[in-house]
Formats: C-alpha cells, structure tokens, sequence
C-alpha cells in the first residue's frame, strides 16, 4: 500500500517534468519569445513541487502513525485495568500490537482482542487516508505550479529557491540530532533523578542496579539496588589510564620519529599501517583482548606469582591503547610537522644534535598541539564500549588495582540496554544517568582539546 | 698540542650528546616496531585461529532415499518433507555402520552428526527429485564435539570424565577415519547457513546479508544529507551565528561516543516513534546519524580543494551560483566526497555498540528479505558469537573476523584507490 503510494508520487513526479517542459516549449513557439530560463527548468519545478512535499507528509505520517495509536490505545483501556510492575502500558500496547499483526501467545482478555481489532481497522484507514492525501497534495501542488508557467516565470530562480531550501534543511540534520540526543538524554535522566537523588549517584560507592526486579517481587533483599556511580568512573578512569600509558609513549615516539627522522618512503610505508590499527572494529579488539591477551597476562601473572583476575583491567586498557595509537600519532605527527622549519635551522645552526633540537625546540613548540592530540586519546577512551564490554567484565569493583575485574561507564549502558527493557524502572533509566556523564565529559574534553588547537594554530601565521 | 679546558669539555660531552641522539632514535624505532608488532599479532592471532574455521570435518554416508518414508504425502511440499523420516533414514545408516547395540551405545552413534543433518538430506532430496528410491553418498557435518576431535582439541588420552565425548562415541569416530568416511572440506555451513546455537551449523549468511540492508540505508541517507549539508556551508551559508552553531554541532557530534547514538535510536526511534526493534532500516538510520560528521568534513575538504577559479569562470560566463556549485564545483569534488564516504561506511560497517541498543542482538535464524525484517550484523554475529563456549565457535567468530577485516580492506583500498586515480591535484 504505502510502496505503492511512493511509486506513485514518483510517477507523478516525473509526468510533471514532461508536463512542464513541453508546456513551456510549446508556449515559447506559440508566442515565437525565449522564455526566462532554459527549458529544464520548467520541467524541474513542477516536478520538486510534485514529489518533495508529498514525500515529506509521507515519511513523517510512517514514523508517527504508531504514536498516535498507542495514545488512542491508551484512551481506551478499562478503567477498572491494574498498572503495576508486571503490566506497565508499553508491555499491554506492545501484546495488542503483536495480535494485530497476528502473533498471539497464550490466550488474551476479550478487551486485548477487541482493542487489537480496531488497530487493525484504524491502520487500514490511516493508511487509505494517507495514500489519498499524499497522492492529493502532490497532484494538487503539482497543478497549482503548471499554472504558473508562463513565459517569464523565472522559473530557474524557484527551482533555485526550492534547492537552497532542500540544503538548509539538509545541514539542520545535524542540528536535530544533536537535540534528539540532548533531549532523549536528558528527559530520561530527569526521570531517573527523580527516583534517585543526583547526589547518591554522583558519589555513592557502590553499583549494584540488579535488585530492581527483586524488590518488585517482594523479595527480602528489597532496596538493596544501588546506584553510586563511582565505581564505574573510577574503572573508567583506570581503564582510560592504562590505554594511554600504552598509547601516548608509542603513538608520540612514532610520530616524532616517522616526522623528524623517518625518509619519506620509510613514512610512506608505516604510517599507513599505524592507521591500520585505527581502522580495525573495536569489535575484533574486544575478542582479541577477551581470547588472547587477558589469558597471556593471566598467564604470565600466576608465573611471577601475581593473581590476575580473567577480566583484567590491565587486559582492557592494553588492547584499547593499541586501538588509540593512531589517534595519538597521527594528530601528534601534524603538529610536529606544523612547526616552521626555520625553529629547527635555527637550533641546528647553534650546534644541536638533531634530538637536542627536538627535545628543546619543535615538541615545546608542538606541545599544545600534543596536549590536544592526548585529550582526544582520552576523549575516545572513555566512550570506547565494545572493548571493555567483551574483556573488563561487568562487575562494579571499587578499585584501582589493574590486574582486578573493573566496569566502566559505557559497559554498564549496554548491559542495561541490551535486550528488551521496562522503561519504568530505575535501573534502565540508570542507563540514561550514565550517557549524560559520558556525553557531558566528552563534549568537554572536545571543546579543550579544540580551544588548544585554535590558539595554537594563531601562533605561527 | 695540549687541548684547552673548554676543548676538552666540549669533545667529552659530544659522546654523551651522540649517545643520547642515537637513543632518541632507537627509541622512535622501536615505539614504531612495537606498533607494528603489536598489529602483526592481532593479525596473525586472527588468521591462524580463523583459517580453520572456514573448514570443517564432514562425514559421508550411504543413505537409502526411500519415497513412501523421506515424502509421505507424494506431493514434495515443504510440510510433507518435514513429516517425513529424514532422520531416522541417517540414523539407520548410522548405527548400521556403527553397529551400536544397546541403548547407550546407539544414542552414542546418533550424536556424532550434526542435528542439521536431515535438513541437509531433505534440501539434497528436494534438489535432486529423480534420485529417490537410490542408495545415494551424501555429506553431513560432523557434530562440533565430533569435529573438535579430529582437530585434536579433544584428546584420547584425556580420562573418559574430563573429556565431552565418550570413549565409544571416539571408536565410532576412529572407525569412520578407518573407513575413509571423513573428509575436511570448506565449509558450506559457515557461508550458507544463518545463526544457529549449534557450532557446527552456524554461519554468517544472514549476518552479512543483514550488514548489507544496513548500509544500504545509511548510504541512502548519509550521503546525500552529508554532501547537501557540505555544499552549504561552504558554498553558501552566511557567515553567522546560525552557520556556527551548525558546525559547533558537527564538530559535536563527531565526538559523541557511539554508544551514545544507540541511545538515541531506542529512545527516539524505537520508543518514540514505535518501529520495531533489530531492524536493519533503524540500524541504519541510526549509524547514518553516526557517519554524517565523516561525510561532511571530508565533503568540505574536498569543495574546498576545488580551486575557486573554476567557479569564478562559471560565474564570469553567466551561470547562477547555484549552477556553479553544482555544474562544476561538486562534479570535480565528488572523488573526495565518495573518498570520504566509502570511509564513513567502512566505521559503519565495523560498528557494533549503537546497533546493540536497538536490538540487533536478538537471535535471528531467518535471514532477512527486506530492510524492515528483524536480522543482525557481521559484527553483532561476531559479538555473539565470541559469547558461545563451544571450541569449534572460536574458529567461526575468527574466520567472520577474517570476512570482516576483507570487506574493511577492500572498502578502504577502495577509497584509497580512488584518491589516487580520481583526485585531481590542482
């Protein structure tokens, strides 16, 4: 039906071009006169009138056809209908939806069935309604702008128009889905803030959110769930420290080398394979990490002695600081090559060996640039997720001891998201709680990190 | 001639400062060789745990092809094959050959094939109508425990306990080596066949074809809003505080970590708009979003090394700026904007944590037909996969790596290529 309908719209849209340009053309011979634009045009404008707004009602009625149903579906539920834990809205729209698109488990109530018969009936007239109207508007548009073409409609001026709008709108994506992040983000958080104060998540001790469904069950262990974050952004924090002690030494020492030292054809061979690194899925790190490198560490550790746990910190931060070496080096190795030669002759005619003018001239010279490459190191340690869901384990330790199993931010956020989730309860929405911290820390780390660079790029030009 | 004072200072020091410079540079070396090193073992570690996976052990047997038993209502539909006795007919062979007697013994005989095995033979009836009521030799995979002893991750010398297979079912094993019944072949199941909990059966068809639908649609959507947006803001947009804000947000978003996006696909897309979770069109609305940042900044690099005489030429011979910008500017831009997008798709391809959030995990056999079936990712599979604690899924998970990381380079030398051969230099 709606396949149908944009089949349509397209076909009319394309009738509407020929329409266009033979109307114009024959008018032009009619009245022997050239018209203001050339023929394409003419074609082009009825044709955008005709397809683009049509589209627009098209996809936006599919995308909000189903909130408004589950708001009418709300509307009609009994009143005398029990919401608790168990039965929550989503679950009871969600069963009448699957019974209208003909999945029944066990036997529904005589209410459930009803209401899932007249979603059928109001889906079969939205589409109807909206297959006419769309089709209506693009004939109706597409009428109206026929109407127009005269000899001089300019008409490449609004079809010129009509394009500059489709860019404005285009580049205000952007725009939208940073405040679709900020805004889903942020209700949900307020939500969850409600439940639990800000403060005892900001600073509780303790990370705890699966006795959620316990206590709903009326289980002894009730209000045991907690939710400190701390744990989870000191095991950040560890994880993110450890990548960088393995990131920021390698990446830097490489790109002083492949800048200062390196031939070009040595730089020409290593470089791009440091970017290898960078373009490897995080996924096949995590396995990586997970598989190879935390038994070897847990290996090596029982022969020293040491009692390395299977989830190791330690395993993580290595495996996700290979995964940043690019980010350090290749920014790092900008900068370095950005310092004007003349700081380098200059320490090199006072009689400095190569390393000497390095050390003493080009990285102090380099270094905000550097500081801002590490930030960005930093940046993407922290929001790395798949990595630390696949090899740092999920258990919340308060604890700075690499070789113990940590969590960190972004391994909670999927452990809670995956799968289906009852979008009242406290611990999803914890979820949430965590995203905001994580967006917040690094939108500040990239504004620093940017700021270094703008005012590092002013001292030399 | 005996030296000065600060002659001699300064000759004992040039050792120490040459010393110092050549440890500088060892140092640059070796930070370089412990990168590349560490690559290598990624890579080796990968293949050489993957290049087993893409085999695996099958064992061939004679199997009567009985009509009245295999297709009892004569009409070869699906439902009558499925009531049929597939598996008993390869049960039968089976402990004929092994000659299993008591009840142990038989149930030992039975579980050394994979239970897909009467699909294979059903899939082998239905292809091949005219060889019923023949004694025909087919191929059927050997169960994962089965299959591990032959790589020899399984030992004999393990106590009976310790080990997953029983000594019988090891005899039977060894005989059927004896016999010559057991081939190491490429693996059709890995290519062919969809999720399954049995290792031996998994595959990543449905998986890849899932990856597909999904870029598809970030394609379609990321690309042209990417080079739209790009074209404005270099082309077009007033310097303002309205433009600044977009590029403020660009920047923005480049940097929010991915998980983040997936958030915003179940809040607003799953939640809020009601579309169904694991569907590619989500998942690839979602990772769009995610690679509009790359789309864009390299679209303008690319609009911006476009050397403004050619447009001052459009402009001087009468076109609009409208016509300039996209007669002439983007035409010879679009290397660099296809360049950037093959890369953007590439991380997208790669990208697993959003596509977790949306419910991209959920196990899915069927393998997907259109963009709004439920399916999942090459490397969601991945993620999976590495979750099983079966051996023989070890080598599968690497040998969908090993896909994976072909699929990455080949997009990547791709986009490289066409940097070369395409980018005009000015």
């Amino acid at each position: 039906m709606l396949l149908t309908t944009y089949i349509i719209i397209i076909i009319t849209g394309c009738s509407l071009f020929f329409i266009g340009r033979n109307k114009i053309v024959s008018i032009s011979k009619a009245e022997d006169k050239r018209p203001h634009s050339l023929y394409i045009y003419y074609g082009f404008f009825p044709a955008i009138l005709g397809i683009a707004p049509s589209l627009v009602l098209l996809s936006l009625w599919i995308g909000f056809d189903d909130v408004i149903f589950n708001q009418m579906l709300k509307n009609r539920f009994p009143n005398n209908l029990i919401i608790d834990g168990n039965q929550t809205v989503l679950i009871l729209i969600a069963k009448i939806q699957n019974i209208a698109s003909g999945i029944i488990v066990g036997k529904p109530e005589q209410w459930v069935i009803s209401l899932a018969e007249k979603l059928i009936v109001w889906r079969g007239y939205s589409n109807i309604m909206i297959a006419i109207s769309s089709i209506l508007l693009s004939v109706t548009l597409g009428y109206f702008s026929l109407t127009k073409i005269k000899i001089e409609f300019r008409a490449r001026i609004a079809v010129e128009k009509l394009m500059m709008i489709g860019l404005v709108v285009c580049s205000l994506i952007a725009i939208i889905t940073t405040i679709g992040i900020v805004f889903s983000v942020i209700f949900e958080s307020l939500r969850f803030f409600r439940l639990i104060p800000p403060l005892e998540f900001l600073t509780g001790l303790t990370w705890n959110p699966e006795f959620e469904g316990a206590a709903r069950a009326g289980s002894d262990q009730a209000g045991l769930s907690s939710y400190g974050s701390i744990p989870l952004f000191v095991g950040t924090f560890l994880i993110s420290i450890i990548a960088l002690s393995v990131s920021v030494p390698v990446g830097l020492l490489s790109a002083i080398y492949l800048s200062e030292y390196a031939s070009k054809k040595v730089r020409g061979i290593f470089k791009p394979m440091l970017e290898v690194l960078a373009g490897v899925p995080t996924v096949v790190y995590g396995f990586f990490a997970a598989l190879t490198i935390a038994p070897f560490f847990r290996q090596t550790g029982s022969l020293i002695g040491l009692d390395v746990a299977s989830e190791s910190a330690l395993a993580a931060g290595f495996v996700m600081g290979i995964m940043i070496i690019p980010f350090v080096s290749s920014l790092s190795d900008d900068v370095i090559s950005a310092v004007p030669q003349s700081l380098r002759d200059a320490a090199l005619g006072l009689g400095s060996t190569k390393s000497e003018s390095i050390k003493k001239v080009v990285l102090p010279a380099a270094l905000p640039g550097i500081v801002a490459s590490i930030i960005l190191a930093v940046s993407r340690a922290v929001g790395e997720t798949m990595i630390v869901v696949m090899a740092a384990g999920l258990a919340a330790n308060l604890s700075i001891n690499p070789l113990d199993a940590v969590t960190t931010v972004t391994a909670q956020i999927v452990t809670i998201l995956v799968g289906d989730q009852e979008f009242e309860s406290a611990k999803t929405l914890s979820a949430f709680a965590l995203a905001l911290t994580l967006i917040v820390i690094t939108l500040i780390l990239n504004f620093f990190a940017l700021q270094i660079v703008k005012k590092y790029k002013e001292q030399y030009e | 001639m005996a030296q000065t004072r600060t002659e001699k200072i300064v000759i004992d020091s040039l050792k120490a400062r040459g010393k110092k410079e050549r440890n500088f540079r060892l140092f640059g070396v070796s930070a370089i060789a412990l990168a590349v090193i560490f690559l290598a073992i990624l890579l080796v570690s990968i293949v050489s745990k993957g290049a087993p996976g893409f085999f695996q052990y099958y064992a061939i047997f004679e199997v009567e092809l009985t009509r009245e038993r295999l297709d009892p209502r004569g009409d070869m539909s699906d439902q009558s094959l499925f009531e049929g006795q597939a598996k008993k007919i390869i049960n039968e062979a089976v402990l004929e050959f092994t000659g299993a007697k008591n009840r142990s013994e038989k149930k030992a005989a039975r579980s050394l094939l994979s239970n897909g095995s009467d699909v294979r033979l059903v899939e082998f009836v239905k292809n091949n109508t005219d060889k019923l009521d023949t004694m025909q030799k087919i191929k059927f995979a050997l169960d994962d425990d089965a299959d591990s002893y032959f790589r020899g991750f399984i030992k004999k010398e393990t106590p009976e306990k310790q080990r997953r297979l029983s000594d019988i079912e090891i005899s039977y094993l060894d005989k059927m080596k004896k016999e010559g019944l057991i081939s190491y072949e490429v693996s059709d199941y890995l290519f062919f066949g969809s999720a399954s909990r049995n290792a031996e059966m998994a595959g990543i068809k449905g998986a890849f074809i899932g990856s597909m639908f999904t870029l598809a649609i970030c394609f379609i959507i990321s690309f042209p809003i990417g080079v739209a947006t790009a074209v404005y803001l270099e082309e077009f947009a007033p310097k303002n505080k309205f433009t600044e804000l977009i590029e403020i947000n660009i920047n923005n978003l480049a940097a929010v970590p991915s998980v983040v996006f997936g958030i915003l696909g179940l809040a607003i897309f799953i939640n809020l708009f009601g579309m169904p979770r694991s569907i590619p069109l989500v998942g690839g609305m979602v990772l769009a979003l995610m690679t509009l940042p790359t789309i864009i900044i390299s679209s303008r690099a690319a609009i911006r090394a476009v050397p403004p005489s050619i447009r001052d030429g459009a402009l001087g011979i009468g076109a609009s700026p409208m016509q300039a910008t996209f007669h002439h500017v983007v035409p010879l831009a679009i290397p660099g904007m296809l360049t950037g997008t093959i890369i953007g798709m590439a991380q997208a391809l790669g990208e697993t944590a959003p596509l977790l959030m949306i419910g991209m995990v959920a196990f899915i056999v069927d393998i997907p037909g259109s963009v709004t079936d439920p399916g999942t990712v090459l490397p969601v599979q991945i993620f999976m996969w590495a979750d099983f604690a079966e051996r023989m899924f070890i080598q599968k998970t690497s040998a969908a790596i090993i896909i994976l990381l072909l699929f990455l380079m080949i997009m990547n030398g791709g986009a490289v290529w066409l940097r070369r051969k395409l980018e005009r230099r000015w």
